[in-house]
């Protein structure tokens, strides 16, 4: 019943009551009279009937005015109050209830109105208490990558089922010499995010290697680790330690917490190995062969001395041990020497500020003692690639030798760019020499004073090394020479070194994104089940997804055109891996139509000697291996596969989702199921539009935005996406 | 009657001296320098004791001791080894190829005349 009807229908009922009163007691006086007194009693009336007439009107009048003060007060007032409270209910931002009505709807209010402030209160509590909470754990996180990327160890973390939880960029670049195809995928296609570790290692390595750890778990070691050695597909030996992720709490009942995963710290030993190996030959070779020769050696000396020998038979006894000898002098000699190429392989190459190199070499030299040394043009954004330990003992050799034996007193260091390269240069002015003595130099094995030593003036302490200083130009691939500069009387040595990327330009290289971090870890994989409930009931939300564009030369597959590029990239927990991508050129081996370079700008000479498909698609089948494909108009691209199914035996028979299709089924009244139109829609940016890779992102873009929307329409898992696409797809094969 | 040795060894240096020391002592000595030449030698000459060397060309020491071992007219020729490998797993596989006796060279040539003569004593 409307509320506004409520009112004048109960005054109605009211008027029809006080009606029927003053009929039934008119009647009931009637019944009682008889004729003469009905005459009397007609006449007195029939003269005053407006006065009762009036009289009823008025009690009327009173009885509806009470009523509808009554019903304001005790029925709409709480009705009111109802409908307030229903919205305090749902809203979050709520509103003070109005205090009005009867002493006792005003309490009701105003307690009303106390319960939504504490709550409020609480609410707010809760909240800054979240934020609080994951502040520290965004804080922890990027403590962790950050890390884990400066590891030069490469780090693995898998959950039980062997799934990729987070890897450091160490492992991510070592993977690219593990990988078959490192110039194509270059290793994407074996670590990544919910990628299975049983790709890159046997099963029963990792099982193998799991029990010990549990062993040793439940045998009471506080660090239970365990240890492998495997070779990857390449033919690298890894030597693999595994060590526990334990669950945050213990279950009821166990003592220990269960384990919930397992980090793997990944060396590649195969040159620690063939180094080692060397070393065992050596020494090998050392003990079994000298141990003949001094066999014959010992032999041949008690012969001679036997008192009664003959003059023949002493020499030839005598020519034994002069041949002993020499064999013995040279094995020690081959022995020394790769002693020696051990040693010079000691060092690292690793990436230094260039400024900080000059520094350090001013110092060392200025320790020498007697010498002062100005730096001067030194560029300070170079950053060089050196084994800087050497390189110093090679700068300070050569100042020492200045020093020593041409009284030089005064040098300079200058460090400027030189086309790829850096050239650093060792300055000093006067003092004419001749460039054939300077340069024998380099020839000699070092002899540089301790660092350290100046203090105590001892200087006669001296480092020897077996290395030249040409040695040490020769290790960092670079040239070195003497010049001088006749007008300035400047005479220098040169050093030309191998130049490296400055750190902070390679960490913003590559599309991680709005400046933020690269996904390398995920640990919400941690939650994710073992046992793996069928594709179809998985939530969208869930799932992995290689989201993938093609160019093609022409549309028409069956016609013989083929594909020229493949972009993609992956979904993992609803999250897109910018940083794990796949992007190749492919040869299609047969020309172009012009309509097509039109479209993408993939110019026919560019695909020469790139790889064939029957190259690429194997890359490309292990980088889409268990996840969902997802394309735009993915039907097209699917046929071009499929046609190559035969003959390179791959076959893509993982689900697929048609994002063009999704797009259709959730807005049939649009006019355009283009990807730059639904990009435009769901507002994700477009950029990079028809090269494969930026198709490919930005349908991945897309397809993240869809999933919320096709959740409010009650598709949530894989199977009612695909049963959502097949309707939309029949809608449109009958227009 | 003087007892006959062979020598087997592929190395001239030691040949010469064992040579020397060997009929020094009064013994009869027959040479060879790889396995081959020591298995003929030992069917030709039918020495009471051998020095056989462990690495020598075309057949190794323990390949020959081994032959000889099988061999139903040789297989009580002594046989002293002598050998630069002198890991513990090289002497068991010496003497588990047949060998009566292991010597690691280098080797005192008084040691080695001593070995020789017990051996050859034990036998008579």
């Amino acid at each position: 019943m409307k509320p506004s009807l409520r009112l004048p229908l109960a005054i109605g009922a009211l008027g029809l009551a006080l009606a029927m009163l003053a009929t039934a007691s008119i009647g009931l006086v009637w019944a009682t009279l008889d004729a003469a007194e009905r005459e009397a009693v007609v006449a007195v009336l029939a003269s005053r009937a407006m006065l009762v007439v009036m009289l009823w009107l008025a009690v009327f009048g009173a009885a509806a005015w009470g009523l509808s003060l009554l019903m304001r007060r005790h029925i709409e007032a709480p009705e009111r109050l109802r409908e307030q409270a229903q919205v305090l209910l749902t809203s979050d931002e709520p509103q003070a209830i109005a205090v009005q009505g009867s002493a006792a709807l005003q309490g009701l209010a105003e307690s009303l109105n106390a319960l939504a402030r504490q709550r409020s209160q609480l609410r707010q509590d809760v909240a800054e208490q979240v934020a609080v909470a994951s502040r520290g754990i965004e804080q922890e996180r990027s403590r962790l990558s950050a890390l884990m990327a400066e590891l030069t160890q490469s780090v693995v973390v898998c959950n039980l089922d062997g799934r990729i939880l987070l890897y450091n960029s160490r492992a991510r670049a070592q993977s690219r010499a593990w990988s078959r195809t490192p110039q194509t995928a270059g290793g994407a296609e074996l670590i990544g995010l919910g990628r299975s570790i049983y790709t890159v290692f046997e099963r029963q390595l990792v099982a193998h290697a799991l029990d010990a750890l549990q062993q040793r778990a439940r045998a009471g070691q506080a660090h239970p680790s365990a240890q492998f050695v495997t070779s990857t597909a390449s033919g690298e030996l890894l030597r693999v330690q595994m060590a526990a992720v334990r669950a945050p709490a213990p279950l009821p009942g166990e003592a220990d917490a269960a384990l919930s995963g397992y980090v793997l710290m990944l060396d590649d030993i195969t040159r620690d190995f063939a180094q080692e190996a060397l070393r065992d030959r050596l020494l090998l070779g050392l003990t079994e062969g000298s141990r003949a020769s001094l066999g014959n050696l010992q032999a041949a000396v008690e012969m001679l001395e036997l008192p009664e020998l003959e003059a023949p038979m002493r020499e030839r006894f005598q020519a034994v041990v002069r041949e002993e000898v020499a064999t013995m002098t040279a094995r020690v000699q081959t022995l020394a020497n790769g002693v020696l190429a051990d040693m010079k392989t000691r060092w690292p190459m690793e990436d230094m500020l260039g400024a900080d190199l000059v520094a350090a070499a001013q110092r060392r030299i200025e320790n020498l003692g007697s010498v002062r040394v100005a730096s001067d043009r030194i560029d300070n954004t170079l950053w060089l690639t050196v084994d800087s330990y050497s390189l110093l003992q090679a700068l300070v050799y050569l100042a020492g030798r200045l020093v020593d034996e041409y009284e030089v007193r005064s040098l300079q260091l200058r460090l400027q760019p030189a086309g790829p390269r850096a050239q650093l240069d060792l300055v000093w002015t006067g003092q004419a020499m001749s460039t054939e003595t300077v340069m024998s130099w380099q020839m000699d094995a070092m002899r540089v004073h301790t660092v350290g030593n100046s203090g105590g003036g001892t200087g006669s302490e001296a480092d020897t090394t077996p290395l030249t200083v040409r040695d040490v130009v020769e290790r960092h691939g670079g040239e070195f020479w003497f010049e001088r500069e006749r007008v300035r009387h400047e005479s220098f040595f040169r050093f030309l070194l191998p130049c490296a990327a400055a750190p902070a330009a390679s960490e913003t290289a590559g599309p991680t994104g709005d400046g933020a971090r690269p996904e390398f870890y995920d640990f919400d994989l941690f939650q994710t089940s073992a046992q793996a409930s069928a594709l179809e009931d998985r939530p969208l939300a869930e799932l992995s997804y290689t989201v993938f564009d093609t160019e093609t030369t022409g549309l028409n597959p069956s016609e013989g055109d083929e594909i020229i590029q493949i972009g993609a990239t992956r979904i993992v927990n609803g999250k897109l891996l910018r940083q794990e991508c796949f992007e190749q050129l492919v040869d299609p081996q047969r020309p172009m139509a012009e309509a097509s370079v039109a479209i993408h700008g993939i110019q026919p000479q560019v695909l020469v000697g790139q790889p064939t498909i029957g190259e690429v698609l194997p890359v490309f089948h292990a980088f889409a291996l268990d996840t969902v494909l997802v394309a735009h108009n993915a039907a097209f691209d699917m046929r071009f596969l499929q046609l190559k199914e035969a003959a390179t035996g791959l076959r893509f028979d993982q689900p697929v989702l048609d994002t063009l299709l999704l797009s259709a089924w959730l807005h049939p009244n649009q006019e355009s199921h283009r990807l730059e139109a639904i990009a435009e829609r769901l507002g994700v940016a477009v950029t990079g539009r028809h090269t494969a890779m930026g198709d490919a992102l930005v349908t991945a873009e897309v397809f993240l935005r869809l999933i919320p929307l096709l959740g409010a329409r009650g598709v949530h898992t894989l199977g009612a996406a695909r049963d959502a696409a097949l309707q939309t797809f029949q809608a449109r094969l009958k227009y | 009657m003087s007892q006959r040795i062979l020598i087997a060894d592929d190395e001239p240096n030691i040949l010469i001296s064992l040579e020397y020391l060997m009929k020094r002592e009064g013994y009869e000595v027959s040479l060879a320098r790889d396995g081959e030449e020591a298995l003929a030698a030992l069917a030709e000459h039918r020495p009471a004791l051998v020095l056989l060397d462990v690495m020598m060309p075309k057949k190794s020491g323990l390949e020959v001791c081994q032959a000889l071992r099988a061999d139903e007219a040789l297989k009580d020729t002594l046989v002293l080894m002598l050998t630069a490998k002198g890991r513990e797993t090289d002497i068991a596989k010496g003497l588990g190829s047949g060998a009566d006796a292991y010597m690691t060279k280098p080797f005192s040539t008084k040691e080695l005349v001593r070995k020789v003569r017990e051996m050859l004593e034990a036998r008579a």
